[in-house]
Parts: C-alpha cells; sequence; structure tokens
C-alpha cells in the first residue's frame, strides 16, 4: 500500500485524482463510487445565467475530442441552493469552479461561494469558448495577476488558478499568479482548435471554435507543467488528456503535485478510480512509498549506459 | 467499507447475436450482468464501438434499448449504419465482446390508470418504442402501435409490438401513408374508439407535432423519447441538450439525463 495523500496548499487530499471542472457532475456517481477520489470539482458556475453555446457543442478528432459547451450556467441561487446540497452526500473536498467576465466579478463570486462545505476555489480564467477568440485572463502575466489579486483579498478558502495553454507564456503567467497570492495552480485548460466538416463546408462545433482535450492533449501539456513546476513554488495540477495511471505518473514525474482527469472519464466513467489504483501499483512495483515522492522526480542527468528505450513502447 | 452500489455499470458483453434484419437494421443480442439487463423501456446505453477500418470512434455511442431480459441477462439494440461508429459494431460477431455502459437515462412511465396506449414512430424511434410493447402487456394496457418507415421492407418493431398483442398499423412513403395527414387521421380514429389515453413517440418530429395537436385538443398525456448527439452520456457534459417548454419559457434540458424521455408537451420539435 502506498501512502497515496498528498497536499496542495493547506489541503490534504487522499490522492493525487480528481476530476477536471466540466466533465463532471453528480450523475458520475451512479457508476462509479466517488467517495474514492481525492477531491471533487465542480463544473464552472458564473452569477450570470448563461445558455450555453450554440449546438453542436462536441466534435470528435483523432486522438480527442473538440468541445464548445459555453459554460451554462443557473447562477449562483441554483448553484447554493440545487448543486452544493448535493454534493454533501459525498466526503472528498469539494472544489467550486467559477468564473466571471471581470477581475471584480471573480472576487464577488469568489466571496459568494466562500462556505462551509466548500474547500477549496479553482478560478476559471482559461476557458476559449466564452470569449471571442480565445481570449482569457491567463493569456497574459498582467490580467492573471489582477485577477488573482482580487481574489485573493476576496476569500481565505485555497484558491487555485486554471491557466490556459493557449499562450506561449504559461511559466510567466504561473509565477505571476503565485505572486499574486494563488495556492496552486491547475495547468491548463483546453487547447483552442477547429475541426471543418467537408461534406457541409461548415464548422464542426456551433462556436465554430472550440478547446481540444483527450489523449492528443497530453505532451503538450505535459511540457507545460514542466515549464511551469520549475518556475514556481506552489503545486502544480497536472490536466491535459490525461487517461491512464501511466499517463498521471508523467505528470507527476514532470513536477504535477496532483492530476485532473477529464476527457477519458466520457469514455470511461471509472477512469479515475483506474488511475488511483493504478498510481498504487505504480508505486509499489518500484517500491516508492509515497506517491508524493513522483512529484517532479523527472531524471535529466545522462544515463551512463547505453539509452535503449527508444526501442520499446513506453509502459507504466 | 464502501456502501456504494451502481445504477449504472461499463461493462463488457459478450455478442450473442448480431444480424441483420432487413436492408438497413441489425438486430444485437449481448450477455449483461442483471443490472444491465434490468434496463427499463426508454433507457439507452453507451457502446465502445470497435473501430471499422479506416477511423476510429473516440466516443462512445448512445443506443437505445430494444430489449432487455433479467431471466437471461440479456439486452437487445437494433441499429442502423450511420457512421464510424455503428460501422465498427457490424463487425462483431457471436462471441466477440463489445463494452456497454448502462442503463442510462429516464425511461417511459405507463401511469395505473391507463387503459390502452399509442405508440407512434418511425426510423431509429421503432426500436425504442419497442420495448414498450411488453411493458404494456405485462401491466394489463392496450397497444396500438402506429409505424413509419421509407419502404415496406424497412419497417421493424412491427413483429415485436404484433407478438405482445398490439394492433400495429403501419404507414411508409413508399405506400404515400406516412404524411401527417393520414397519420392524424388514423390517430383521430383510436381516439374516436377510446383507444388512446396516451401517446407515446419517437423519431419523428412531424409527428410529434401532430400529437401535440391532438393531445391538446383532446387534453391527453404523452411522452416522447428525443435523440441527440452524446459525448458523456451521464449528464456532465452538456452536449446533448435541446430546447424545452417549461413552464412560461424555454430551457434547455440535457437528452441524456434528464430525458431521453420527456412530456411531450414540453417537447420542441
Amino acid at each position: 500500500m502506498t501512502d497515496m495523500t498528498v497536499r496542495i496548499g493547506g489541503l490534504t487530499l487522499a490522492n493525487p485524482v480528481m476530476p477536471a471542472s466540466g466533465t463532471f457532475a453528480e450523475g458520475l456517481g451512479d457508476a462509479v463510487d466517488l467517495n474514492r477520489l481525492g477531491a471533487l470539482v465542480t463544473k464552472t458556475i458564473t452569477r450570470e445565467l448563461r445558455d450555453g453555446n450554440p449546438l453542436p457543442r462536441v466534435a470528435e478528432v483523432v486522438g480527442g475530442m473538440l468541445n464548445a459547451i459555453g459554460i451554462p450556467s443557473k447562477g449562483v441561487p441554483y448553484f447554493l441552493q440545487h448543486t452544493l446540497p448535493l454534493y454533501r452526500s459525498w466526503t472528498p473536498p469539494l472544489v467550486v469552479s467559477i468564473s466571471a467576465p471581470t477581475a471584480e466579478g471573480f472576487a464577488a463570486l469568489a466571496a459568494e461561494v466562500s462556505m462551509p462545505g466548500v474547500a477549496a476555489i479553482e478560478a476559471n480564467i482559461s476557458c476559449p469558448n466564452i470569449e471571442e477568440d480565445g481570449k482569457a485572463f491567463a493569456m497574459r502575466a498582467g490580467s492573471a495577476a489582477a485577477v488573482v489579486r482580487q481574489l485573493r483579498a476576496a476569500t481565505t478558502l485555497p484558491l487555485w488558478v486554471k491557466l490556459t495553454p493557449n499562450t506561449g507564456d504559461v511559466p510567466e503567467v504561473a509565477q505571476a499568479c503565485e505572486a499574486a497570492g494563488a495556492d496552486a495552480v491547475v495547468v491548463a485548460n483546453t487547447l483552442l482548435a477547429m475541426s471543418i466538416d467537408l461534406k457541409t463546408f461548415r464548422p464542426r462545433l456551433g462556436n465554430v471554435m472550440g478547446g481540444l482535450s483527450g489523449p492528443a492533449l497530453k505532451p503538450i501539456v505535459l511540457r507545460q507543467v514542466y515549464q511551469c513546476a520549475r518556475v514556481v513554488s506552489i503545486p502544480v495540477i497536472g490536466c491535459g488528456g490525461i487517461a491512464t495511471a501511466a499517463d498521471a505518473a508523467e505528470y507527476m514525474l514532470a513536477g504535477a503535485t496532483a492530476v485532473q482527469v477529464g476527457t477519458a472519464t466520457f469514455v470511461q466513467p471509472g477512469a479515475m478510480n483506474s488511475v488511483i489504483t493504478g498510481l498504487d501499483r505504480f508505486c509499489d512495483a518500484r517500491d516508492i512509498k509515497r506517491v508524493s515522492e513522483l512529484t517532479g522526480a523527472l531524471k535529466r542527468e545522462e544515463a551512463d549506459e547505453v539509452d535503449l528505450a527508444w526501442l520499446a513502447a513506453p509502459t507504466a | 467499507m464502501s456502501t456504494f452500489r451502481a445504477k449504472t455499470v461499463a461493462e463488457r458483453s459478450e455478442i450473442l447475436a448480431n444480424t441483420l434484419v432487413n436492408g438497413e437494421y441489425r438486430h444485437m443480442v449481448v450477455r449483461c450482468t442483471s443490472l444491465s439487463a434490468g434496463a427499463k423501456p426508454g433507457q439507452f446505453f453507451q457502446l465502445l464501438c470497435p473501430p471499422p477500418p479506416g477511423g476510429a470512434p473516440f466516443l462512445r455511442r448512445p443506443m437505445s434499448l430494444y430489449g432487455a431480459d433479467p431471466a437471461t441477462n440479456t439486452v437487445e439494440f437494433l441499429y442502423k449504419i450511420a457512421g464510424a461508429g455503428t460501422r465498427g459494431l457490424t463487425t462483431l460477431g457471436v462471441g466477440d465482446t463489445v463494452e456497454i455502459l448502462g442503463p442510462l437515462g429516464r425511461g417511459f412511465t405507463l401511469a395505473p390508470n391507463l387503459r390502452h396506449i399509442v405508440a407512434v414512430g418511425r426510423g431509429a424511434g421503432l426500436a425504442t418504442l419497442g420495448p414498450l410493447a411488453q411493458a404494456a402487456q405485462a401491466a394489463g394496457i392496450g397497444v396500438s402501435a402506429v409505424l413509419s418507415a421509407r419502404r415496406p421492407d424497412l419497417m421493424v418493431s412491427d413483429e415485436l409490438f404484433r407478438s405482445r398483442g398490439a394492433t400495429v398499423l403501419t404507414v411508409t412513403d413508399f405506400e404515400g401513408t406516412s404524411g401527417p395527414a393520414h397519420v392524424e387521421r388514423l390517430l383521430r380514429n383510436l381516439i374516436t374508439e377510446n383507444r388512446c389515453d396516451a401517446f407515446y413517440t419517437c423519431g419523428s418530429s412531424r409527428l410529434l407535432r401532430v400529437q401535440q395537436r391532438l393531445a391538446h385538443e383532446f387534453g391527453l398525456p404523452g411522452q416522447v423519447a428525443m435523440e441527440q448527439q452524446m459525448a458523456c452520456g451521464l449528464g456532465m457534459c452538456f452536449c446533448c441538450v435541446r430546447d424545452f417548454n417549461v413552464g412560461d419559457e424555454i430551457a434547455h434540458k440535457r437528452v441524456c439525463w434528464d430525458g431521453p424521455v420527456f412530456d411531450m408537451m414540453e417537447a420542441l420539435p
């Protein structure tokens, strides 16, 4: 048995595996035991009532999918009266994902949802689908820091900030968030992408563009997690194309303290539980006592022996 | 100790049959757990379809239930090749396995006061309505089925309805009998004969509109099974929303989680 606990800025999780915001709702509890998860992360809520984007909202691509759901939200009162009580049926810490059109709006919403039963706030400053052309606060260090400063002043809860992979400045944005008071950064959201139907000449998403997720995204975000973990001292939570324990282990070796699993759950509802079980076995097999020892354990020194790794496909 | 009890399960199921029943539809029977075999009419499964030559489906494919038998631990599906997913399903033979996730969604309900219902279906809706025949028979409720297809040779579910004691009226484009005006006359006759306490429908917007109008005129209830592109099947992704009349306003509901069976009067065709 591996010690599976991880610490993320004052919060101890029973294991490092949790859902990615947007890909999880209480319905998953019909299929899997949610009490096994490290944390629960809500879909992003907003104060504004939002219908979401026109259909189609999802399109399959090679190795993953595009989505442009558009954060449908029934507002804060609905969340407090209906959604929050639902999650009291489960024991893992509840992380509430929030979004707003302004820094002030983020702060006000963070204050409103800072209440008993909420363990942390994840600020989604990186949704590519709700602003024109994917513009989001997380695209630049300055705008990200401005939001995080206001959020920090508005809540005493642990503050996680979800970054975008759609900028060349991800490590700079992560540093800016840390300096502005973030307790952790989630790296990353989906990658802005598109797909065209050659029968109709129409975009395959009603919103034209949408976010790429799934296995196709993994190598890119893995690199960004590595880059961020090297320059910040707060925990990095890896999120991008994780479907197996091997994927999660790679993310942790690159520097992630914990991981979020999203799109894989759409294909296999039990994906997160498989990742937890698999990480435990991965550590056991290598005599690693604590899963947290994986974080940043990437070896960069030159090997003394001839590297034959390229002969075999990577395995767990 | 965990007290978790699954209401839906992802399981690898053995194919017992996967045969062509006419020029378009295939009938697939799989062995499953009692949880899956307890699926109710109107519920659906998400199938992890094997990759056909030239394209691997990434997401699961939703498929409505055609039959479920807890006595033999089997579920049945009726499907037409529509894309990479269903093309992949055709490659499966007896003894192969397919991974199914279900039962999912809210199915049809049969109120105890019903004496005779009318089922109206077309296309994939013919498969979806199929399990109602057995459920109604078991509840002592008479069924009249109006089944619509392009051609007589592409009709499905008619034998199933007849075997469960239903009166079957088939209409087809080929015979010029499937238009809304003719179907409305058939439905008005059934209402006049006191054989329509409620409508159950799936697969045609045109026929849904006819039934909504008649339901309004005669004060009859109805249920409709809706279709939509899906990703997760568990109400998480919000990709399968449709518009519904809820109270005085139009609201989105998730077909996979809030449905796929809805109050017929709420549905926007």
